[in-house]
């Protein structure tokens, strides 16, 4: 088991098995919240997933976010970004300060 | 919900001393919250950097790939890359930024430099878009870190602003008005005292020059 792992749709993460990432195929949204939970069992530090997905696995995603690892984090996927993460920050941004104020 | 007490002195002296640690409490919270946002504006900045740097790279990494895909055939692409490198992998340490725990990441490359596969019936292309995602992966792991630290303090910031009004808004000005209800009660009992005193004393003396 790889302290790294990525999930996405098949040409978006393949590149990542060069890297020495532990590579998953998955599109689905409630098989990407299992998929996650099994990884943090096994103690992945990082998981990096395509930008749908992320969206699609939101129940997770929000799981984790108060712990320390895994760390979720969203990635563009072959069809470039969706926007996803930026919208993520910009909610962290909201959150903290109440306004966006930095974008 | 208003607190309960009782109209004695000794409350009084413990609603006193309840007081004057929830203002020390509030203080050191709006400090504390104050600081965090200070800190996570620097690190939400550094986030956002790396997400646009990130994205670009990205970008740049799988137009290689489609490229390379374009010159192979899917069978070889997949061939090449199906037997993995020798894992990546992560140190992992723990910091603090002011008592909330956040990761700390350090990417170790996987011990194999170079292509996980042979130079026979592979493209060029495909060792670029190989390369690239490589050089990308310090880049992303920082990523990982700095959202991660975002993300633990954003939820911080918001905890503890809920306790800085809980206490500002509710605790303080509660115990205030319990305290100014007892030494109101307490007056008036003194008052009272002295009413009744006055009264025997003017009543003994009626008494004494009848």
């Amino acid at each position: 088991m790889a302290d790294i792992a990525v999930i996405g749709s098949g040409d978006s993460v393949l590149l990542g098995r060069a890297a020495g990432l532990d590579v998953y195929f998955e599109t689905d949204g409630h098989r990407a919240c299992r998929l996650i939970d099994r990884l943090a069992d096994e103690g992945t530090r990082v998981i990096f997933v395509t930008e749908p997905v992320f969206e699609l696995a939101a129940e997770a995603v929000q799981k984790y976010r108060s712990r320390p690892f895994p760390a979720i984090i969203p990635i563009p996927d072959s069809k470039g970004p969706t926007g996803a993460a930026m919208a993520n920050i910009r909610a962290n941004v909201e959150k903290a300060i109440g306004a966006d104020i930095l974008f | 919900m208003a607190i309960s007490y009782k109209p004695t002195r000794m409350e009084m002296s413990r609603l006193k001393k309840r007081l004057s640690t929830a203002s020390r409490g509030h203080k050191l919270m709006k400090d504390k919250r104050d600081e965090t946002v200070r800190r996570f504006i620097t690190y939400v900045r550094r986030n956002k950097e790396l997400r646009q740097r990130v994205e670009e790279l990205m970008s740049e990494a799988m137009a290689s790939f489609v490229v390379a895909k374009a010159t192979m055939t899917p069978a070889a692409v997949e061939e090449a890359l199906c037997c993995p490198a020798a894992s990546a992998k992560v140190q992992v340490e723990s910091g603090k930024v002011l008592s909330t725990e956040v990761p700390r990441l350090t990417y170790v490359p996987s011990a194999e430099s170079g292509l996980p596969y042979g130079v026979l019936g592979t493209s060029h292309e495909l060792d670029s878009a190989v390369e690239k995602f490589s050089q990308l992966m310090p880049l992303l792991i920082e990523l990982a870190e700095v959202e991660k630290t975002c993300n633990l303090l954003a939820d911080e910031i918001e905890k503890t602003r809920r306790r800085v009004n809980a206490l500002e808004y509710v605790m303080i000005p509660q115990l205030k008005d319990a305290i100014h209800d007892i030494s109101m009660k307490l007056d008036e009992n003194e008052r009272g005292n002295l009413t009744r005193l006055m009264k025997t004393k003017d009543m003994l003396k009626s008494k004494d020059e009848g």
